[in-house]
Parts: C-alpha cells; structure tokens; sequence
C-alpha cells in the first residue's frame, strides 16, 4: 500500500505529521516520533514576541537596583555573551536534522513586519526543509478593519518567501470573514502550503480567585470538524497544499482529513496526552481502514469527499440547524 | 610584544586583570568593596579567560575572609600561584594565616581595597586602619594612588613576590580608587611575562609540599631555637626593597613608567614636604604642581613600598633643602604618640641623624596628621592648609585635617575657596535616582570619550545609604591630561539633576561653577518649567549666569519605551550640550556605545536606545533665565520643627548631605544613638501609594503585616475616638466578635510609603463590581499626601491596642500590635523586612537583638536614621551588630547577661525578702510570665520591688536596683542572613544552638549575599546564577534546618509569609515561647533574585508549591510529650521546579548564557526537590516515641 503523500513539493512517507508543539523542543523526543512513524516533523514555534520580551526582560533584571547603592553596585555577573536570539533555536534545527532522516519543518510566529523576518533565512541555512509561518493576533482595536488585518498575514507571507527558497506554509486562524478568498490571496502570495487551524489560548475565569486564566486545552476529536469543512472547501480551489490541524485523535480522523483533500495530518494533543507512540497506532488504524476498503494508496482517498468530489456540495456550506432540521423532517 | 591598549576601568578591574593573569589558584569571598575583583576573577574564568601561562585559573569562594587565606596558604604551599581579594573585617580575619605565610617565606600577592576596621561604626569606606593592622604580620606593603598605579603595582608586587619570597599585600584606597574610573593603559600579557621570573615560579615550585619529596612545615618549637629561628628570615627583609626595586627599573624599561620605593615630586629645593601614600597622593600631586608653579617651594614625598620600610631609601629620596614635614596617616591608633607612618618616618630621620647619615644641615621639624578617614575628601584645599602650616615656626602635630575637631582641637582650618581646577577639563556633576540608570550612563560617557578620543576621561559615584530612592551622584571629568583629582568636584562647569524632587529637597546648584550649564529633567509643561523651582535654586541660577536647559526625560522614556530609565535621554542631552565632544560626533559615538552595550541583549533593546537618543534631542530646550527670581516656592524643612533637638541640628544634616561639616563634638562618643528616628526624614520617594476602601475590606490585615516599612498599619479602637478626626479620615465596624463595638482603620503612612505595592498584590478582597480593584489601591501620591499626612498623624494618635486582648497567634492579631521596626532604607518591596518587624510587633518591647552585618545591619542601622523604635512607654528593641561572623556568640553573650542578672536578682531579692514582703518577693519569683498579661503583671511587681527599696540604703538594694529588671523576661534575638547563618557565622551559630540556653535566631534567608551585590552563599539553590557563581551553583543548597534539628534540642521552623502567612506568625510565637534554642529560617525574596519584586510574595507562594522551599515546624516540646516533633505545613510539591525558577532571573539568565548547563542543573534540581520531600515525608510521619524513634 502506497501511504506516500506530497506536501509543498515534499516528499512524504505517510500523511502523519507532528504539529508545532512543545514535543518536538527535545531531540530524543523527535526521534522517538520518527520511530513511531511521523513523516516529518513540525517544530515548536520560534516566537518573535518571546524574543523581543526575552531581551528585554534580561536587560530589565540584569540592571534592576543596580548603580542605586555602594556595596551592591550590580546583583549579577554579566556573561560574555547572551543568546537571545534565535541561536538556541537554530541549534535546535541542526541537531533535529542530524538526528533523524524525515525532514524537519521550522515554524516561526510573529504578528508584525520586523528583523525577524531575517530569522527565516537562518532557519533556511540551518537545515530546515520547509517553514510554517504561524501569524495571528486578536484584532481588538475596534479602528482596524477586516481588510488592514488580511493585508498583515499578506504581507508578512510575501516578506518570508522574499527571504527563503524553501516551501513556506502558513498557518492560520478560522476568523476571517472571507475565509476561501483568504485563502486564495494568500496561496496567490506565494504560500505553498495552508495549515487550517492554529488554536487559541482562551481566557477562562477562576470563580475562587476571580481572575482571568488564559489556558489551552487538548483539542478532541468533534474539533476536527471545523478544518475538515474548510479543507474540503478549498481543495482543488487554492493552488497549495493544505494540511489538516486540530482534533485529529485517530486514524479514522486522518482519512477524514485525507478524504476531505489534506495533504497530511498534523497532530498535537493525541500525542500529548497518549504518547508519542500513539502515532504507530494511529498509522495502522489508517491501514486497516485502507486495506479492508481495498484503497492502494492515499493518493486515492484525497480529496474524495471534497466539496467538488462528494454526492452532496451543499453539506460543507449548510448550517449546522438546517441539517438537523431536514434530518428530522 | 603586543600593544598596549587605552582602557576605562575601575581600581578593582585593574587589579584583577594582573591577578587573575598571574595566578593558578583564586580563592575568594566577598567583601565591599573588594568583591568586584572576585567576580570579576569568576566571569573571566567563567568564560574561558586563560592565564599568561595559557590555563583557566580555578576560582573557589570560601565560607569567610579566614577561610580564603588558609586556601590561598595551602595552595601556595603545595606549589600554586595564588592570590585573594579582601577588605577591612576580612583582611583581620587572615591575620592568623598571614602571619604563617610570612613566617614560612610563602609568595602570594593579596590586593586589598584598604577600608576602614569597625569601631564605634561600621564603614564600608576607604582609609588604612585594615592595612595598618597587619603591619606584624611580616607582608610586604605596597601602596596605589591612582588607577594606572593599581594595575602597575599589582604586576610589580606579583614579581616581586616571587623574587623576593615575601608574601606581599598590595593595597588602593577602598572606592576612591577601586570604584574610581579612569582611562588607564593597559598591561598585556606580554609585558607580564616579561615580568616574572620564570626561576623564580620553579624555585617557589621545588620548595612545595608533595609525598614525592616529603618534607615537614608547620612545626611546634620550643624556647631553645623558636627565637633563633625567627630571625632567620632577616635577610630576606633586608635584600626585600632592593627587589622590588629591581622589578620597578625592569617594569621602567618594558612598560616605560618608572616607579620608586619613594618618589618625590615638587621643587627641588622644597622646603616643606608632605609624606604619604594612597590616593590621597593624587591630590597632593596635583597641588603640588599648581603652587610650585607658582614659585612655592613644596614637595611630597609618595611611599611605594611601606614594608619593608627602607629609611636609607626614603631620606635618599627627600630633598636636603627640607625644613619641616607632614607624615600624612589615613589611619588612628588611639593611645599611641602619633600614627605609624608619622613615627616611621621620625624614627627612620632620628636614626640616620644619630648615624651622622642624614645628609641635611640639620634634623627637619616632623609633625603628623590624619586624614581622610573612612573616605572623607582629601582635597588641594586641605592639601594647601597643611603646607601653611608647615610654614608656621611650630606646626601644629597629631593634627586632624578635613574635618572640625572641636572637642581637643586637633583640626587645621581650610580655605575651601581655594580650587586649583583647570579651565580645560570639563567637570560634570549629575544627581540622579538610583534606579533611572544616570550611574550607568555615565560610565558609559567615560568609555565614550576615554576610548573613543584622545581626552582622559575620570568618574566617580557618590551613593547613599538607602537601598530604595536613593540619591546618586556622578563625578565626571574629561580633559587633555592624565587627571590626578581624587575628590569630589567642588566647581562644576555641568550640573544635571536627574530628578525633579532633588532641587526642592537638596543643594543641587551649590558645587556650580559661574556660567555653568544647567540640565534639568522636568516633569513639567516647557512654559511652567521655570516657575516650579523653588526660588533659592532660581537664584542661583540668575546669581551664578547659569544656561539651563530641560527635557522631560520620563515623557521621553515612556514614549521610546525606555520605561522608568531614562538614562541614555540625559546623557544624550549631556553630549549636546556640554560640548566635551562636537555634537555629530557625540552622538554618534552614544549610538556605537549603545549597540555595542546592548548587541548582546538583543536588537530590541539597542533600537529602543536609539530611538530614545534621537527624541531626547528633539524634546530638549532652552530655558531663557530672567533676571529676577519670581518663583514664591520654598524649600521646606528637612525634618519637622517638631521633632527632637538631636535629630533636627545632627540628623538632619546627615539627611541633607551636610553630614561633612558637623563638628566632632555633635557626636556620640561610643557609637551611641537614639532610636526612632527615621520617622522624622519623610521621604515622599513613592509615586503611587495605596488607598484604602473600607467597603471592600475583609479586615485580614494582611496588608499590614507585608509591608516591608511599616507604612500600612491597621488599628481595632473605641468609635468614639473618631471625634475630630479629619474629614476624610476612614474607619469600618470591626468585623467578627472580638471587638464588639469597636471600629477599625487601616492607614497608609503616604510620605514613607515606597510604593511597591506589595500589599495590593496580597490583599485577596476584590471588588464585586470590579474585580480589578482590591480593598487596597494603588493611586498618585502627590494630591493625596496633604490629606493622607493628617490621617496618618490622626492614626497615630489612637490607642495602641491592648496587647493582652489581641490574638497574637494570627496575622490579624498580629498586626493590632504597634510595629517598633519602621520606614527602614531597605529595598522596595524587600522581602526580608516583613519578618523583621513581626518580631518587633511581638515581642519588641521586650527584645534585645544581635544583628549580623547585612542587608539587615544596614537598613536596621545605616546612619542618618534609626528605624528602630519604641512604644508609648519607652520600651523597644535594643539593638546592635557587633559584626559579621560573630553575631551568634554575640547574641548569646546578651542571653548570659541576662540569666546571670536574672539569677542575682532573685538572690538579692530573697535576701531582702523582709524589707521588700515576703508575697511579692515570692510573687515575683514565682510568677509566670508566658501571656502578654502575665508579663505586664511582672513589670508591674517588679516597679514596685522597686520602690520599695529605692530608700533602702543597703549594698544588696543598689545592687538590686541595678539587675531588677531582669526579672522581667527578656526576648534574645538573633537575626542575620544567610552569608552569616550558612557560612562565615555557621560555627558559632552551631556552637550557640548547641548550648541549649534561650535565644532566638531569625535567619532572613534570600539565598545569596544580597548586601554586596549577590555572591554565593552555601543556601543559594543549584543552578542559580549568582556572582561568584557566574556558571550557575552547581551543588544543591545546604539544609541548614536540618542540622540544627539533628540536636533534638532546638526549636526549628522555615517560614514563608507569602505562601502561609499563618504559619510564619505561629512559628514566631512557638519559637519564641520555647524555652531553649529557636531557630526560624525565613525565605526572603529578594532584588538579587530578578524578580518583580512587587509580586516577591507570590514567588514565595510557588517556592513552596515546587518543594524548593518546604515549610514546617520541628518543636523538642512536642517530642518530649512522645509526639512526633516535625509537623509539615505544606502539601507534596505540585509546581514543576522550572516554573518556580524560570519566574527568576538568577534562574532564567543561565538558559540564556549557558542553556545546555542550565538544562542539566535544573534536572538535578528537581531530583532534589523529590528527595528532600521524601525525606521530610518520612520524618514527619514516622511513628515517634520519647527517646527517638519508636
């Protein structure tokens, strides 16, 4: 059975890809991955907020008190050099690249035009395959419109693929307002792949403290749905790869994907919540599934449910309520 | 050869430069203001700096001073080229060790910030008592005036001791020199190997100890060859000044400086001549030149080598014509004839004299004078008076100079008008806040000029001796020629102030020189700018022509992102206007500084620098001066009319940096002053300080109980006595059933307040409309302190509350009680004084306390104020700190006192059983004096004991009235930080634990030596960074707790107020009701943790959530019942040990220089965490019977 797949020109064992996650900030962790099946791999993000704060908070307590009283004119030694940068990270990317042979997706996560714009290029020089540019804000100034929003995930694309020679996919949020026509501008920029949907830290009110607590929780399996119907959309209507994100917990959750019209899976909380082994199952639910339908490859399954492939088009754009209605009627 | 480079470092870097170059073994501990050499000896070798023989050299902190000597012996001893850095207190404690080395003919160089020994005082500041004092020891001394002179010396006593084979000590003046930056040439390596003797390392090398050739030092002799055997060594003292003389020709004709023994500067045919050594010789030097140019025939005489003294050396190199001499001493022996230079040079005179060897016509007048002790001035005015003196037909001897001594009359008058300034140096005063960064900034400006132009460049940084709103003042001075000023700036071409509230508090303008510039940081509108300062500084202003300008550095700041720092805005501002530099050229050099400052924090930080540059100079202006003052405004008094005579004519002019004119006779002559006076120096240094809403209040008095200054009180009282309060004076019904009809207030103190705003971050009441308001806010000071002022002084007129009605085992009986530890100079937000002045609220009318020199000496003990106070009946902690390493035994001396006195008075009182009555007599003996009521009883029995024999003529009465009071309990505390409790004090606290008797120790535990600047201590945690531990500490903390409840005898608990605050105030009153040895371990956050230290008690929260720090009380009284003594008062840890430590800087910083290092350290971290709460676990809940385990 031929469970190869071609995502952004890469070529791919299988559609199982790790997504952006803190599983894949240790080496070991990312071999085990590979072992388990993964066909490539995405690493955690490289945050641009992360960098700036970072610098700005070791400058903040290497200073704080310090030249205010005689015989504590400093609180810390002062190192040669600090790496705040993206140096750590790039590291990083050498050492996933020497250590396993599946290629190795850097992502990199900013909300504005900036320097580190230039961390792309050192991600390309490091050894990365392929960058996934993970650009969202929550656009809560109420003077900023559907369109100046748009124009920032436009322009920070086309400023990276200015940078690199490498696929570069974007990674994105479900609110827009004209999600397929998004979707096309940006595939028209130059994204060679869209991954549907990055999740949201979501604020959630502790009762005992009365506080805000910001949290992310493992996603399941009923959030697949959303990037299913957007998938199944855009395939065939975009002129990228798409990858499917969010909820995918089994195998059968992957062929859903697969047959919407992802070019791979990526996933995140099954791994963190069963292991990273997890991932050999789910490879082989998949294939039970194929072999059992006769499907030979997964050339075959993609995009057969599509919105262009399947009995009934109007299911991907119907509201939920109108199709529990005719249901029972 | 390599060429040498220009650099702009300090005394302490030059030394260190030379010593770690020359060295194999570096043994260190902290002291001030010597530490900077050991870290810097522990960055470089941190980082990978090699020595000149091509090898890291091993850096190993000791326990205390006496524990790096001993290192440093026995390395030498086993062959190594060894060195360490110390100070005063520290320097006494290597005597011992020095003595052996000397004796043994060991090398090793020590450098030494000569600072002053404590006396009547601590003084972390510059004079040569330390030095003095090791005069026997048989060290050769040799002595730096300047910057360049430190790093060349360090080389010539490095040779000189190896050639030699003296153990040699090499001393600079304590921040005058080792704080003091200056643009010095550089010795490279190569001038350094061409230095040493590379024989001399082998012979040194072939004499060590090692099994492979045995031999036998250290040995016990007997009065048959002791003697003889001691003068042994004799010639190597005598061939010692031609050494060193030899290594100064060989470094004159590699380096070109050529140094001697003694070296004369002045007219040749001088006929008054000035003696000294240090940097005090700068300034003699300079005037010098300047009167000699004038046709005045002056001369001194600069001592090098001071041991070996060499009297044929030092009358070669004076002049023949001299007719009278000043032996200048930065040292006093009181009792002896005179200071030890003073009577060197006399007796070295006297016995050339007597060997017909002189070569004068006849014997000069000789008289000596001190000078300049604990780094007071030492300026050409004094300089001036000495030499006037000197002309007189008898000087005056054992004279004083630069201050008033007016009880014997020691001291020359000065001219203070006389400054010998020349017109081509640029001289710049800047006052700023210690926490905008104006310090920084300007040792920036000195590289920029010392490194990027011809010009010398010169800084120097006054502080003072708050740790929270502290005044700093920079000393600049650039010009074309070396500059050998070694004092404050007196005249002034610039002055800036930082920081608007200075100029209404302080003389900013004073030292301006006429037509002067002026910078002004200003909070104001450009066109109010002008008017809001107070009249007199307006007068100077127009008096003195002075060109001002202004900007509102803090606007700027906040626009450019900058913060709170608006330090590259005023020194921008400084480069465009005092024309030391072009202006272009100027600021282009402040932006190269900047990204070469700031590259390796990141590109953020050098772009949000930049851009602050580029707006200070479109936001500075012109201020067009009238001429006429038209400002109405004031400057008030610096303390209140009301307050005592003591404090308004001495302690206010220590507030108001007018200390240096006060005459000897306003002084204490003990040491002694009186307490409570901090509440008198109304600081106003916070911004915003906390508002309290009743409506929301749960009345948990938290508040109260965290605020690090005692600013934030709460009071239970009659609600009749709120008649005449002011109008918007607050009070609320007392809640609960304590206090039926009562009401109770809650009031900030607005002028002492720091505004850290601690206590809004504890308080848990929310608001229900808006859960982002507490019972506590935070809100603009100034509008409010007029009217919070007399709600305060309202406030504290109420009744205190009856302390045998309060529950004192909760954190709101607690904080009924009236705090006698308040507006201490500590940190904003420090998280050491809650503790301390718990245990002023509870026991402090009874305590007498022991404090080891630390954060906690200084905030409790820094002159001008007293934080220390008493109540309504004159009673207060009685407080003192002795010193660093003996506090314990310091505290435990007290407790001996007292059980002894205590002991006699109940004898004297049974003897006078029939003359006092036989019921109070036994009363008083018998009584129990546990509960707050109990001990009033007490103090009432004994007053009327009193009075009963007030009248009694007898010897047994008098001596009863001298002790009675002992039969009142006293409550011993002993309270230091870890430096003290882990290391240098740990043997006596050990040994004072151990004895059973009744004392109690507060250990204020941070985890680093937090007083000078964050060294390692033995409690520092395992992959904390730390100076001295620039790697991150590689082996787990010391369980201090543990040993101490090994004894079975000791009360033991750690406390930490943010994580149970409960907890801490019942372990404080466990601790202090246990008759026997107590000793409480406090997690303290901590400025030199880098942490937010508005939220230090949530820090402390997560310090025990991750097992970092655990909580319990191990009680012997327990024990003793058959009762498991340990009882946990915290849960499993449930935090990862990363999310506590990467809150933290000290953690964090370590990810970021050396992340694969901070990976592995804080996976062994969180291995420790796991084993000790296992190990707790078990011990709390083993089945427990008397006599140990069951």
């Amino acid at each position: 059975m031929d469970l190869s797949t071609t995502y952004m020109g890469l070529k791919l064992k299988n559609p199982l890809v790790p997504a952006a996650s803190p599983l894949s900030t240790d080496i070991d962790t990312i071999k085990q991955m590979e072992d388990a099946g993964a066909s490539a791999i995405v690493l955690h993000s490289l945050f641009e907020e992360q960098i700036s704060f970072d610098a700005e908070e070791l400058d903040h307590y290497l200073s704080h008190g310090a030249e205010s009283f005689a015989e504590a004119v400093t609180y810390f030694p002062q190192a040669d050099e600090y790496r705040l940068g993206p140096e750590q990270y790039l590291e990083h990317i050498r050492k996933a690249k020497d250590a396993v042979n599946i290629p190795i997706i850097a992502s990199l996560n900013g909300v504005s035009l900036g320097g580190w714009v230039e961390y792309a290029k050192q991600m390309q020089a490091a050894g990365a395959d392929a960058l996934e540019l993970n650009v969202y804000f929550i656009a809560t100034n109420p003077r900023l419109f559907a369109e100046d929003v748009d124009r920032v995930y436009v322009d920070i694309l086309a400023a990276i693929k200015n940078e690199v020679k490498i696929p570069v996919a974007i990674k994105l949020s479900p609110f827009f307002s004209a999600m397929a026509a998004m979707a096309k501008r940006l595939a028209d920029a130059g994204a060679d792949g869209l991954v549907l949907f990055n999740r949201f830290y979501q604020p959630d009110i502790d009762l005992d403290t009365l506080e805000v607590v910001p949290s992310l929780v493992l996603s399941s399996s009923h959030e697949l749905r959303l990037p299913l119907r957007w998938v199944a959309i855009l395939h065939g209507n975009v002129p990228c790869s798409l990858a499917a994100n969010s909820g995918i917990s089994s195998g059968a959750d992957v062929l859903k994907a697969l047959m919407a019209g992802a070019d791979i899976a990526q996933v995140a909380s099954v791994l963190l919540r069963h292991g990273v082994g997890h991932l050999a199952t789910m490879l082989s639910d998949m294939q039970a599934w194929m072999t059992e339908r006769e499907y030979e490859s997964v050339e075959q399954l993609k995009g057969s449910m599509s919105q262009k492939a399947c009995v009934e088009p109007a299911a991907f754009e119907r509201a939920n309520y109108m199709k529990a209605l005719n249901s029972y009627a | 050869m390599s060429t040498r480079r220009m650099v702009t470092i300090d005394g302490n870097q030059a030394a260190a430069h030379v010593a770690h170059a020359l060295s194999e073994v570096i043994a260190i501990y902290p002291i001030t203001p010597s530490s900077p050499m050991g870290e810097w000896s522990d960055e470089w070798s941190a980082a990978g700096r090699t020595n000149v023989w091509g090898t890291i050299p091993l850096i190993q902190e000791m326990q205390s001073e006496g524990g790096a000597s001993a290192a440093v012996h026995g390395a030498a001893m086993s062959g190594a080229l060894t060195t360490t850095f110390t100070a005063s207190q520290g320097l006494l404690l290597m005597i011992p060790t020095m003595f052996k080395m000397a004796g043994e003919l060991t090398p090793t160089v020590f450098h030494v910030t000569a600072r002053t020994v404590a006396t009547h005082a601590l003084s972390i500041f510059g004079d040569h008592s330390d030095v003095m004092a090791v005069r026997s020891t048989g060290y050769a001394l040799i002595a730096s005036g300047s910057i360049q002179e430190v790093m060349d010396m360090a080389l010539i006593s490095h040779a000189s001791s190896l050639e030699s084979r003296l153990p040699f000590l090499h001393f600079f003046d304590g921040f005058r020199s080792s704080h003091e930056v200056q643009k010095i040439e550089e010795l490279t390596y190569d001038d350094m190997r061409a230095m040493i003797s590379e024989e001399a390392i082998a012979a040194h090398r072939s004499r060590s100890l090692t099994p492979d050739r045995p031999t036998l030092k250290g040995t016990a002799q007997n009065p048959d060859v002791f003697f003889q055997a001691r003068e042994t060594i004799n010639p190597f003292y005598d061939k010692c000044p031609a050494v060193v003389q030899a290594v100064m020709d060989r470094f004159a004709k590699i380096v070109g400086r050529h140094y001697h023994l003694f070296d004369y500067v002045g007219a040749p045919d001088a006929e008054r001549v000035i003696v000294l050594m240090g940097s005090g010789a700068e300034a003699a030097h300079e005037t010098v030149d300047y009167l000699t140019a004038q046709g005045e025939k002056v001369g001194i005489l600069k001592v090098r080598l001071y041991r070996p003294f060499s009297p044929k050396d030092f009358v070669a190199a004076l002049p023949k014509t001299v007719k009278s001499i000043a032996v200048l001493d930065r040292t006093k022996e009181p009792g002896s004839d005179g200071e030890p230079l003073y009577k060197d040079v006399v007796t070295a005179m006297a016995q050339l004299l007597a060997d017909g060897e002189l070569g004068m016509p006849a014997m000069p007048r000789i008289v000596g004078g001190r000078y300049g002790l604990s780094s007071k001035e030492f300026s050409p005015a004094m300089v001036k008076a000495i030499f006037d003196s000197l002309r007189q037909s008898k000087p005056k001897n054992f004279f004083t100079i630069g201050i008033t001594e007016d009880v014997t009359n020691s001291s020359l008058d000065v001219d203070y008008g006389f400054e010998i300034e020349a017109d081509d140096v640029v001289r710049g005063m800047f006052f700023g806040l210690g926490a905008d960064g104006t310090v920084g900034a300007n040792k920036n400006s000195i590289k920029i000029i010392g490194e990027g132009t011809d010009d010398y460049a010169q800084g120097y940084f006054v502080y003072d001796s708050k740790k929270a709103g502290s005044m700093t003042v920079s000393h600049l001075r650039f010009g074309p020629r070396p500059i050998r000023s070694t004092y404050v700036i007196n005249s002034a071409n610039f002055v800036a102030c930082h920081h608007w509230p200075f100029l209404e508090k302080f003389e900013i303008l004073g030292s301006a020189a006429p037509g002067a510039t002026f910078l002004i940081n200003s909070p104001f509108p450009r066109e109010e700018t002008w008017n809001r300062l107070p009249r007199k500084v307006q007068q100077q202003i127009i008096d003195k022509k002075l060109k001002v300008h202004a900007i509102d550095g803090y606007h700027v700041a906040k626009e450019t992102g900058m913060g709170g720092r608006i330090n590259t805005i005023m020194q921008t501002c400084f480069f465009a206007i005092s024309g030391v530099l072009p202006r272009e050229e100027a600021i282009a050099k402040i932006k190269a500084a900047i990204k070469k400052t700031y590259e390796k924090k990141g590109e953020a930080v050098v772009k949000a620098n930049w851009n602050a540059v580029d707006q200070a100079l479109e936001n500075m202006y012109e201020i067009k001066v009238p001429e006429t003052a038209t400002s109405t405004l004031e400057m008030p008094p610096l303390v209140s009319p009301e307050a005592p005579e003591f404090v308004r004519n001495v302690t206010a002019e220590m507030i108001g940096f007018r200390g240096d004119s006060l005459p000897t006779s306003k002084l204490s002559v003990d040491g002694t002053f009186p307490v409570g006076t901090t509440q008198w120096e109304k600081r106003n240094i916070a911004m915003e300080i906390p508002v309290w809403d009743p409506e929301v209040c749960i009345q948990c008095g938290k508040c109260s109980l965290v605020c690090p200054h005692a600013a934030i009180r709460m009071k239970v009282y009659d609600q009749k006595l709120l008649d005449g309060a002011p109008e918007t004076f607050k009070s609320k019904k007392a809640i609960g059933k304590d206090f039926p009809d009562m009401v109770v207030t809650i009031q900030v103190a607005p002028e002492d307040c720091t505004g850290c705003g601690v206590c809004v971050e504890v308080c848990p009441a929310k608001n229900k409309q808006e859960t982002r308001l507490k019972a506590i806010n935070m809100e603009f000071q100034p509008p409010l302190r007029e009217l919070e002022r007399d709600n305060y002084n309202f406030f504290l007129k109420l009744p205190e509350a009856d302390r045998s009605t309060v529950k004192l085992n909760t954190v709101k009986g607690s904080q009924f009680l009236q705090p006698l530890f308040e507006y201490s100079g500590a940190c904003s937000g420090c998280g050491e004084t809650p503790y301390v002045k718990l245990v002023s609220q509870l026991f402090g009318d009874r305590a007498i306390m022991s404090n080891a020199t630390g954060c906690s000496s200084i905030y409790g003990g820094n002159l001008p104020t007293c934080p220390w106070t008493m109540n309504r009946d004159g009673r207060g902690p009685a407080w003192c700190n002795s010193l660093f390493e003996d506090n314990a035994e310091f505290g435990f001396g007290y407790r001996l006192t007292i059980e002894q006195q205590a002991r006699f008075a109940a004898e004297l009182a049974t003897k006078l059983k029939t003359q006092i009555g036989a019921e109070l007599v036994d009363a008083i003996l018998s009584a129990e004096q546990h509960t707050e009521g109990e001990i009033r009883a007490q103090r009432e029995r004994v007053a009327q004991l009193k009075q009963k024999i007030s009248g009694n003529g007898s010897p047994e009465a008098h001596k009863l009235l001298e002790v009675a009071d002992m039969l009142v309990n006293k409550s011993v505390w002993i309270i230091g930080g870890d430096g003290w409790a882990y290391d240098i004090g740990y043997g006596g606290l050990d040994h004072v634990l151990a004895q059973g008797r009744n004392v109690n120790v507060l250990v204020l535990d941070t985890e680093v030596y937090s007083n000078t600047g964050g060294q390692m201590s033995k409690a520092t945690p395992r992959g904390a960074v730390a100076k001295f531990a620039a790697g991150g500490k590689p082996q787990a903390q010391k369980d201090l707790a543990l040993m101490a409840m090994s004894y079975g005898s000791v009360y033991v608990a750690q406390v930490a107020m943010g994580a149970n605050d409960a907890q801490t105030v019942k372990a404080f009153i466990e601790a202090e009701a246990y008759d026997g040895p107590s000793l409480i371990i406090a997690y303290s956050h901590c400025i030199a943790h880098g942490i937010n230290m508005r939220g230090g008690l949530a820090t402390q929260k997560q310090a025990v959530e991750s097992g970092h720090f655990l909580l319990f009380r191990y009680n012997p009284d327990l024990a003793a019942k058959g009762e498991n003594p340990l009882k946990l008062d915290c849960k499993r840890p449930s935090v990862p040990y990363s999310e506590f430590a990467y809150k933290q800087n000290r953690f964090k910083m370590l990810t970021k220089s050396m992340p694969e290092q901070a990976k592995a350290l804080i996976e062994a971290a969180q291995r420790d965490v796991a084993a000790r709460w296992a190990m707790y676990e078990h011990m709390a809940a083993r089945p427990f019977a008397i006599g140990g385990d069951s």
